[in-house]
């Protein structure tokens, strides 16, 4: 079937669930659909591990009762089972509670306007042509290098989805999307010293996906250079987090100014707005509409289109990030972030990978976080880390089972440098960070 | 009724799969030489009830079901699943998944003939639906009651938060001899988050619980308000914490959830897959050394009412009390099927997967260590200077460095053998396959935990439970900022 028709199809299944639940007796509804196939092919020392066929679908409504809430879901699609949700959900409804701030969004928050986003690239690979590129990237790797001495193998995943939803202000669109990727993980043995890492490529469109060979040779290297990683005796350093690393740091970063956090006064920005929370030369900035990008969408979970719009710029919190509910919540307007952030960027700075590694100097590069570790609420940050020493901006030797704390508060405030070594593959667009200080501990 | 009967009942009759279509379906599996192949039914009921702000915010009600089937060859796996539970659907997948036999030659035909006889496992809970345990309103009144009860407690309160989760889930696996084996599993789980207020400064304190059982968990020996009551004190004790301590020092960890060293340190390092692959720390140690002699260590799936506990694993194997060390020597590894058939050893009854939609692969059920001779205080005052983490939140492994972390939610500096002050949450991290030979002394008290854990692995999640009794490490790496 072709994608529009299909989508059709479906908005017409989402529209009967909104009628359904209007029906039962719902003063307002909102109804999402969707459905994904996908491949997953992996292979180890050579051969074929698993193939994995992936089919899912789901629906999920939420029902009004005025200002009371209910919600329910489904992997059921039969005409019997969306009754029955529509009804499981009504049926909540009756027992939760009146909430002012409860409800849709405002009719003219929602998205008017969708742009093809070339987000659906459905890669005909096949069963075969996915074993050939994963061996291929296998073999790049293990043939690397003799101290490359096993593996986890290398696998290809291709994904094609749609998704559809409606809510009874009339709002009802659906688009297909992709997601590709390869992947390649190995051990290296170097005495008693055995270590393993791993490189992946994702995108929309299989033709940017790095080549089978770089993505091998990257997990071989990044493998071997953590042979025989040692501690560090417990210090206090500048800290370099590789782009990998960082977006977890910022990712920490939109947890603190997300409503949810934020109007539970559980976050360590509150009352941040229009205060300086990064040094001058930051800017942060949503892009919701980059074409083929993973972040990318034309209206949020709640149907809101996001905005392209500055979060953070010289160095001041310009935004919160927030969700129909938050934002009511906090007397504020949604932002279009029902769902999370849309290729959340941070401007590059002038200095590559070398170049950000001078601009440390002596200090700590991570390249590794392990653990939960942060307390939202105060900023308190304690993480395991692994890494390399680096001295004169030239990497001395590996490091590991060593900690880096600090509080984030602090952290987002003593940024030095942001590289422009940016790694696209997520939602969180960064180059490596510099922090000017932190405690490390090891032994 | 008979489990069996339930699962079919639950999942196979609303489906219209009889037990011939299951015997076509096996029969499309075995028309290729495949070792093993297996039929996974699932249906899954969960729901949710959050109050927040003092009102029921929030309620949902899922239902998840589908069935996944797989074919083995050698190490090779073919898997597919579907929502769908119709004959044409699994038929299609049988004949996608087979094709991991790629020889091309088809097997004799072999009839798979589906037996009926009840199987007869010991049974570690009940097999009614928790969910219809209490009315609605009756779990509304209970969310109140404990919101209620926990915000009495101080003044310097700001928030409550209280959430109430059941599932009811059935699961029936048909097996390439034709067997059909079958489990009704429950699990209920409650938590209760509270953010205070001092002077400007916040935090927060969270506890909870559960297990496999139904919502009378929580009202039996008001364990709900118990739940409140811990969480306001750990928010409280944070209010007066200090900066956490930076380096290396004698750690004492605290009875209970604390056992999540053991989960990360050691369980999954010892997972029979990491080890069939040489790819974890402890491959090929089994024999040796890895803990002090007074270690002994099990993974124990037999718990009556655990959240970790299983009757049978998602495989069809009952599940064990598998000793893992055994006074500071390596015994074994947990084991699935596939796993346990190339290592040439049994399998343990650790084959799980989070649902339909995902493989099975060894796991965890519940972890710990047995009890030794020392009085917890004993422990405590043998500590001139260290630290005593008594609570814990979430952990990570990497099981071929070794290297593990977790991160402490609640901690005190010990001072000439005296618990002194309260220091900030801050990440213990170590090397798994030595931190167990520097244990020198085992508290008596071995607890388990409330019911809270999760432990993901490859993508998926699985209910785990941990435990220990107070145990002294002389030597871990502890994450503060005071240097």
């Amino acid at each position: 079937m072709q994608n529009h028709e299909h989508i059709n199809h479906l908005k017409n299944i989402v529209q009967d669930i909104l009628d359904e639940a209007a029906k039962q007796g719902a003063s307002a509804a909102e109804a999402g659909l969707s459905q994904e196939n996908g491949l997953s092919v992996s292979v180890r020392l050579g051969d074929v591990e698993t193939i994995e066929h992936h089919c899912d679908q789901g629906l999920g409504v939420t029902v009004y009762f005025g200002q009371r809430k209910g919600s329910a879901s489904t992997t059921d699609l039969s005409i019997a089972s969306i009754k029955e949700t529509v009804g499981a959900a009504c049926s909540i409804a009756r027992y939760t509670s009146e909430d002012k701030y409860a409800g849709l969004p405002e009719k003219e928050l929602l998205a008017t306007e969708f742009p093809d986003l070339d987000l659906n690239h459905p890669w005909d690979i096949g069963v075969d042509g996915a074993i050939v590129l994963a061996i291929e990237c296998e073999d790049a790797a293990r043939s690397y290098h003799q101290e490359i001495s096993n593996s986890e193998g290398a696998s290809v995943d291709t994904h094609q989805g749609i998704r559809v939803m409606g809510n009874s202000l009339g709002f009802l669109q659906g688009y297909a999307s992709t997601r590709h990727s390869l992947s390649c993980s190995v051990l290296a043995q170097r005495g008693d010293s055995m270590q393993r890492d791993y490189w992946y490529t994702v995108a929309r469109n299989a033709r940017d996906l790095e080549s089978a060979v770089e993505v091998g040779k990257k997990a071989a290297e990044r493998t071997l250079r953590r042979l025989q990683a040692r501690s560090l005796s417990t210090r206090q350093c500048p800290v370099l987090y590789c782009a990998e690393t960082a977006s977890g740091l910022l990712g920490s970063f939109v947890g603190a100014i997300s409503g949810g956090n934020l109007y539970r006064k559980s976050s360590f920005l509150l009352d941040a707005l229009d205060k300086q929370v990064f040094p001058e030369f930051i800017r942060i900035h949503e892009q919701p509409y980059l074409k083929g990008a993973l972040g990318s969408c034309a209206y949020d979970g709640e149907g809101v289109a996001p905005q392209t719009r500055d979060i953070v710029s010289e160095g001041i919190l310009r935004g919160y990030v927030l969700s129909t509910y938050s934002a009511r919540k906090l007397g504020m307007r949604s932002t279009g972030n029902a769902g999370g952030v849309h290729n959340l960027t941070i401007d590059p700075g002038k200095l590559d990978y070398q170049g950000m590694l001078k601009e440390l100097n002596t200090g700590l590069l991570i390249t590794e976080l392990m653990g939960q570790g942060v307390n939202m609420v105060t900023g308190d940050y304690s993480r395991g880390a692994a890494g390399f020493w680096v001295e004169n901006g030239v990497i001395q030797f590996p490091v590991e089972e060593i900690t880096i704390a600090g509080n984030l508060k602090d952290m987002l405030k003593n940024i030095v440098a942001v590289g422009n070594d940016v790694d696209y593959r997520g939602n969180i667009r960064t180059g490596s960070i510099l922090v000017e200080r932190m405690s490390i501990a090891g032994e | 009724m008979e489990i069996l009967n339930l699962a079919r009942q639950a999942i196979l009759m609303p489906a219209g799969i009889q037990d011939g279509d299951i015997e076509k379906i096996m029969g499309r599996l075995l028309s290729s030489p495949v070792d093993a192949a297996d039929i996974y039914f699932q249906s899954s009921h969960f729901e949710s009830w959050v109050m927040e702000g003092g009102i029921i915010k929030e309620g949902s009600h899922n239902i998840e079901q589908g069935a996944g089937v797989r074919a083995v060859f050698g190490e090779k796996t073919g898997f597919a699943y579907s929502d769908r539970i119709e004959l044409p659907v699994l038929l299609e997948a049988a004949n996608n998944v087979k094709a991991i036999v790629r020889q091309g030659q088809e097997a004799d035909p072999l009839h798979c003939k589906v037996s009926t006889k009840p199987i007869d496992w010991p049974k570690y809970y009940a097999t009614q639906n928790p969910l219809k345990s209490l009315a609605d309103q009756q779990k509304i009144d209970l969310l109140h009651r404990v919101e209620n009860e926990t915000r009495k407690l101080d003044s310097r309160i700001e928030e409550v938060i209280v959430s109430l989760i059941g599932v009811h889930e059935h699961i029936l696996v048909a097996r390439q001899d034709g067997s059909l084996v079958a489990d009704v599993r429950p699990l209920v789980r409650m938590n209760v988050t509270v953010i205070v207020e001092q002077d400007g400064q916040r935090e927060q304190g969270s506890m909870g619980g559960g297990g496999r059982s139904d919502y009378s968990y929580f009202i039996d020996r008001d364990t709900a308000l118990e739940y409140g009551r811990e969480a306001v004190r750990q928010a409280l004790v944070n209010l007066e914490a200090v900066e956490a301590p930076a380096g290396n020092m004698t750690v004492v960890l605290g009875s209970g959830w604390p056992g999540i060293l053991l989960h990360e340190a050691i369980g999954h390092g010892l997972e029979g897959d990491f080890n069939r692959k040489g790819t974890s720390a402890f491959s090929g140690r089994v024999g040796e050394r890895v803990a002090s002699d007074l270690c002994t260590v099990v993974d124990d799936g037999t718990l009556a009412g655990r959240r970790g506990s299983l009757t049978i694993d998602d495989e069809g194997t009952p599940t064990e009390k598998t000793v893992l060390i055994e006074n500071g020597i390596l015994k074994g590894y947990m084991q699935d099927q596939l796993n346990a058939r190339l290592m040439g050893v049994s399998p343990t009854g650790n084959g799980r997967r989070e649902s339909y939609a995902h493989l099975p692969m060894p796991r965890m059920t519940n972890t710990y260590m047995l009890p030794g001779q020392h009085d917890p205080e004993e422990i405590i005052k043998s500590v001139k200077k260290g630290l005593y983490a008594k609570n814990f939140g979430g952990g990570q492994v990497d099981i071929t460095s070794g290297k593990f972390v977790f991160s402490a939610s609640e901690a005190y500096l010990i001072e000439d053998g005296k618990i002194t002050r309260a220091v900030k949450g801050a990440t213990l991290i170590g090397n798994g396959p030595d931190v167990l030979t520097k244990v020198s002394m085992v508290g008596s008290d071995l607890k388990l935990d409330s019911g809270v854990g999760t432990c993901g692995k490859d993508g998926q999640s699985v209910p785990v439970g941990v435990g220990q009794p107070t145990l002294k490490i002389d030597g871990l790496t502890v994450g503060g900022t005071s240097v």
